[in-house]
């Protein structure tokens, strides 16, 4: 029973960044129907700056960490700018493509600009583990957990609440109507890059004491984050968050109690066994496609 | 469909592009010597997930060239290093260990930097003809001996032998390994398995991970339901520096050690105090300042860890010893032979003896392309932050 | 657009390309560059497959280097390890990634879009994963060695003898590929990229058509894999990675979509410029990730089509 709480805690601390990452992708994919692979990245600039700042230019760890979220937004908002606008009119293939060569153009950046190795930021709090039975948790785990919750209770009280939010959600069911009634869909477009960047870098910074970071570590976890979304719904950042958990455990689970070397395999065998059964995800309604 | 202005910026774009295109094929044209220089060919992963092991390796081998060439060259001839990066990938280092045949028509090469990639390059260096000092620890590599192929690191059969050892001496009777699903890592667990038995000991877990994985708490988990008296980490890099991170975060205390990969400072300082305890045998240089005043090591090793402290201001690593000594092995033996010619060099690499490394005193034969022995293996325990010289 | 269909058209292309595999050799200075270019050429072949699924049938794959290291291990396997001779260790290795990918491609190729590209992109990783767990049969995350290609007591291994080998195997590709493009198929191909209603309901089957074009580009991607097993004499896991897969994607939307030449053109840009950005180590990500921004931003429609189009001065 308690290899069984080891492995769901491990399991919901990475399912957190896997959610926190989806809900990114589904916010910029409501806003202009872009997959963006280079989501990824703001998770890692998120902890390489942080590092960077913390330890070259002695900043408060609070400080480094706005900072460095501020970096992240701002490359998503200069990746909105050069590469969406510019090919706007361009097929989904080559949107996607853009959005890879930018993830690789801002690995190549960051890797030259802040090194190869692999960086540590320490925990938070305190590191000494919280034993429950048998079981020990890691007081960082807590951190990250809380930062979903308070994202999903932000999304839920930004989108539900505010102007913008509403403005948002309009622009996301159409674009068109939403201009007619005198929403501005560039600066909606503008700021969900902008956030989605922020949330990354948010996610990153507080998964950084457990993992560690490197110029790299954004592949997968983009990966596994647009998993998240897609089971979830792409729509749908509030699915984003069900899907992340749910991927984060069942991956946690499988290793621990099945083969630790085929973990990496299980968060895309669910997504075929999500998209084959049922593509729209588990929390949208299933899109008609008019001809 | 296209608007004049957008083609002319297409047509625009086609010629920088071929402007650009001429001018970096220019730059691939080798520039004119003025003497015939030692060619020395250096494949390192510099970047990517093991540039803890090629980074100081590239650095080690930039101060060596400088300080050999400001000695007077080998020969009366300068050396010159042509460094590449394969960034780990066996792909990138057999097309860079062509070029650096063909095209750059290298005397010899030290690297690459991983077993993998040694293994992968094997094949053209044995259609090349030209001697390989590999900075990888495989045993594969020397065995079946290759008759171009030597390495610098010990190997995982002595590395287990080490800890075993001291295992027994500590009264441990079970172990549990982690071990990554990677070649090297694999080789270490393999020799584990092997030599257990013979210290008296039992394989109570024997777990594996993802190469890239960022979370061991299962397989510690299973290795603490084992009830393993220690732990052998065969893994390297940030996977060993997680689970040591695991450990702690476990709260565990039985005696984690690990293969002599973990031998570096970088390894202490990611851990954040995590590896207060742990256990790595390492090659001389990396406790320096506490051999013995008649250890025949202490000159070299004292001097190559002030020097690359000196010119990089990080501390020496185990990595950055592999390849102090693959290059100056390599230069031994030119001089050696009065030559570069590759078949002398070879020769003369074979017939090494009591060459005095930083990792350790060689002696190499026809059928020992490593020539280390347990001599130069010092056990340490890393206390306060560095590590310490286990008596 | 696409090109110019037609019988004639083609043939003089495909005599120039045969005769400028023919003349590059004399400009290659040392087997270095012939290795490059056998890469390149290999590169290429994968991509013509590719391309017949992305630009002309509109499905995009981005798990295509799965098919490319199928063919590669099962060249290795089988001719180490069953004493299968090369060329029918190759053709078996076609057989299982055509197997596959007509097993996989039935249910994938329901999807569409972003959820076709994600289905494609978990089965690579998946499958990758595979090659680096069975370290038995794959020899694991390092890789394993891969036996020279031999016919009877013929034995290939010199890199300019592999050159004519590769080369003519392109030319076949090609020629193939066209033969595809200008039959029945290669318009049901077109007609889905364009109206797969209107193709559907004038009683095409859509979804067979959709896993015939899977299975060959497969097959495509798995000869490339085992000549390329061959050539290197080593093959890593790396070979069935997520970028590799992106790699020749970039390749074929980088020369233009339906295009057969410009796969061609893509493929050999591509792999030159990686080993250009070799010399400038460091910068290999910005300069690879800066080119693909621009030239998609600046160049959606690719390399040839755009060029072709500013040459023929035509709107």
């Amino acid at each position: 029973m308690d290899d069984f709480l080891q492995f769901l805690f491990s399991g919901l601390t990475r399912g957190s960044v896997y959610a926190i990452v989806g809900i990114g992708f589904s916010i910029i994919y409501n806003a202009s129907r872009v997959i963006n692979f280079a989501q990824g990245e703001f998770v890692m600039i998120g902890g390489m700056v942080t590092v960077y700042l913390l330890t070259t230019w002695g900043m408060p760890l609070a400080l480094a960490a706005v900072v460095a979220t501020a970096a992240a937004a701002a490359t998503a908002a200069v990746l909105e700018w050069v590469a969406v606008e510019r090919a706007r009119s361009a097929t989904p293939t080559t949107i996607i493509i853009i959005t890879i060569g930018a993830s690789i153009l801002i690995r190549g950046v960051v890797e030259v600009l802040l090194g190869k190795r692999d960086y540590l930021l320490p925990a938070f709090g305190s590191e000494t583990p919280i034993v429950i039975g048998d079981a020990s948790l890691q007081p960082q785990s807590f951190w990250v957990l809380g930062t979903l919750v308070a994202v999903a209770l932000g999304l839920k009280f930004f989108l539900g609440s505010t102007l913008a939010g509403k403005a948002m959600l309009a622009t996301a069911q159409n674009a068109a109507a939403a201009r007619i009634v005198g929403i501005n869909t560039r600066r909606v477009l503008f700021y969900s890059f902008a956030a989605s960047g922020a949330l990354g870098a948010i996610a990153g910074i507080v998964i950084t004491p457990i993992t560690l970071t490197r110029f790299d570590i954004g592949v997968m976890l983009g990966l596994k984050g647009f998993c998240a979304s897609i089971i979830g719904g792409l729509a749908n950042p509030f699915g984003a968050i069900a899907g992340g958990l749910g991927v984060g455990i069942i991956e946690a689970l499988a290793g621990g109690y099945l083969s630790s070397a085929y973990q990496d395999a299980v968060a895309f065998l669910i997504i075929l066994l999500v998209l084959m059964v049922r593509p729209q995800g588990l929390f949208s309604r299933a899109a008609v496609e008019r001809v | 469909m296209s608007s004049s202005g957008s083609a002319r910026r297409s047509f625009l774009f086609g010629r920088a592009a071929v402007a650009a295109a001429a001018i970096l094929a220019g730059a691939w044209l080798p520039p004119a010597h003025a003497q015939p220089a030692i060619k020395v060919g250096v494949l390192v992963a510099s970047t990517g997930p093991l540039a803890f092991v090629g980074d100081p390796e590239a650095k080690t081998v930039k101060l060596l060239v400088e300080q050999v060439n400001r000695a007077g060259g080998v020969l009366g001839r300068p050396v010159e290093a042509v460094v590449y990066d394969t960034g780990a990938d066996a792909r990138q280092a057999t097309t860079l260990a062509r070029r650096l045949i063909e095209n750059d028509k290298v005397d010899f090469m030290i690297g690459p930097s991983s077993s993998g990639e040694t293994m992968a390059v094997v094949p053209i260096i044995e259609e090349a003809g030209l001697p390989l000092i590999s900075m990888a620890a495989a045993n594969a590599i020397i065995e079946p001996v290759k008759k171009w192929v030597f390495k610098t690191p010990h190997s995982y059969q002595q590395a287990i032998e080490k800890i075993f050892s001291d295992m027994r001496e500590r009264g441990i009777k079970t172990v549990g390994i982690i071990a990554g699903a990677g070649g090297a890592d694999q080789d270490c667990r393999n020799e584990a398995h092997k030599s257990a038995a013979a210290y008296g000991l039992r394989i109570a877990a024997d777990e594996t991970h993802a190469p890239a994985d960022t979370d061991m708490t299962p397989q510690l988990t299973r290795i603490r339901g084992s009830g393993a008296a220690a732990i052998l980490g065969c893994n390297t890099g940030s996977t060993s520096v997680i689970t040591t991170r695991n450990y702690r975060q476990m709260g565990m205390k039985v005696p984690l050690y690990f293969q002599h990969g973990a031998g570096s400072q970088q390894f202490i300082d990611q851990t954040a105090g995590a590896s207060e305890g742990v256990r790595v045998p390492v090659p001389a240089v990396l406790v320096a300042s506490q051999l013995a005043a008649d250890d025949p090591q202490l000159e070299i090793a004292s001097r190559y860890a002030k020097a690359f402290k000196a010119a990089t201001g990080e501390a020496v690593s185990a990595f950055g010893a592999y390849a102090h000594d693959a290059l100056l092995l390599g230069l031994d033996a030119v001089r050696r032979a009065g030559s570069a010619d590759k078949a002398k060099v070879r020769e003369q690499l074979e017939k090494t003896s009591d060459f005095i490394g930083a990792t350790g005193i060689y002696k190499m034969t026809a059928k020992d392309h490593m020539g280390l022995d347990q001599r130069s293996f010092k056990m340490a325990e890393i206390r306060n932050g560095a590590f310490v010289l286990v008596k | 657009m696409s090109e110019r269909r037609g019988g004639t058209s083609n043939r003089w292309a495909i005599l120039l390309l045969a005769g400028a595999i023919a003349l590059l050799p004399a400009f290659l200075p040392n087997s270095f560059y012939f290795d490059l270019a056998i890469k390149a050429m290999l590169n290429a072949l994968v991509c013509i497959g590719l391309n017949l699924m992305i630009g002309y049938a509109g499905q995009i794959s981005l798990g295509h280097a799965a098919f490319f290291a199928i063919g590669g291990y099962a060249s290795a396997a089988l001719v180490a390890g069953a004493g299968l001779p090369a060329p029918l260790a190759l053709v078996a290795g076609a057989g299982m990634s055509a197997l596959v990918a007509f097993v996989v491609g039935r249910p994938i190729l329901r999807l569409k879009g972003h959820y076709l590209a994600m289905a494609t992109l978990g089965f690579g990783i998946i499958l990758h994963t595979v090659f680096m767990r069975e370290t038995g049969l794959t020899g694991g995350p390092d890789g394993r060695i891969v036996p020279a290609f031999a016919v009877g007591a013929l034995r290939l291994t010199r890199l300019e003898h592999w050159y004519w080998l590769v080369g003519g195997a392109l030319v076949l590709g090609v020629v193939v590929a066209r033969l595809l493009v200008d039959s029945a198929f290669g318009r049901a191909l077109r007609g889905l990229h364009d109206a797969e209603a209107a193709v559907s309901a004038v009683g095409v089957d859509v979804a067979a058509i959709k896993v015939r074009v899977f299975v060959i580009s497969a097959v495509y991607a798995s000869v490339a894999g085992s000549l390329f097993a061959h050539v290197e004499r080593f093959i890593t896991p790396g070979e069935s990675g997520f970028i590799r897969s992106i790699e020749f994607v970039t390749m074929v939307v980088l020369g233009g979509m339906a295009s057969t030449f410009g796969a061609i053109a893509g493929a050999a840009v591509l792999t030159v410029l990686t080993q250009v950005s070799a010399t400038f180590a460091d910068y290999k990500h910005i300069v690879l990730g800066t080119i693909l921004v621009f030239t998609m931003a600046v160049m959606p429609a690719g390399i040839v089509p755009t060029l072709a189009r500013t040459f023929s001065r035509r709107k």
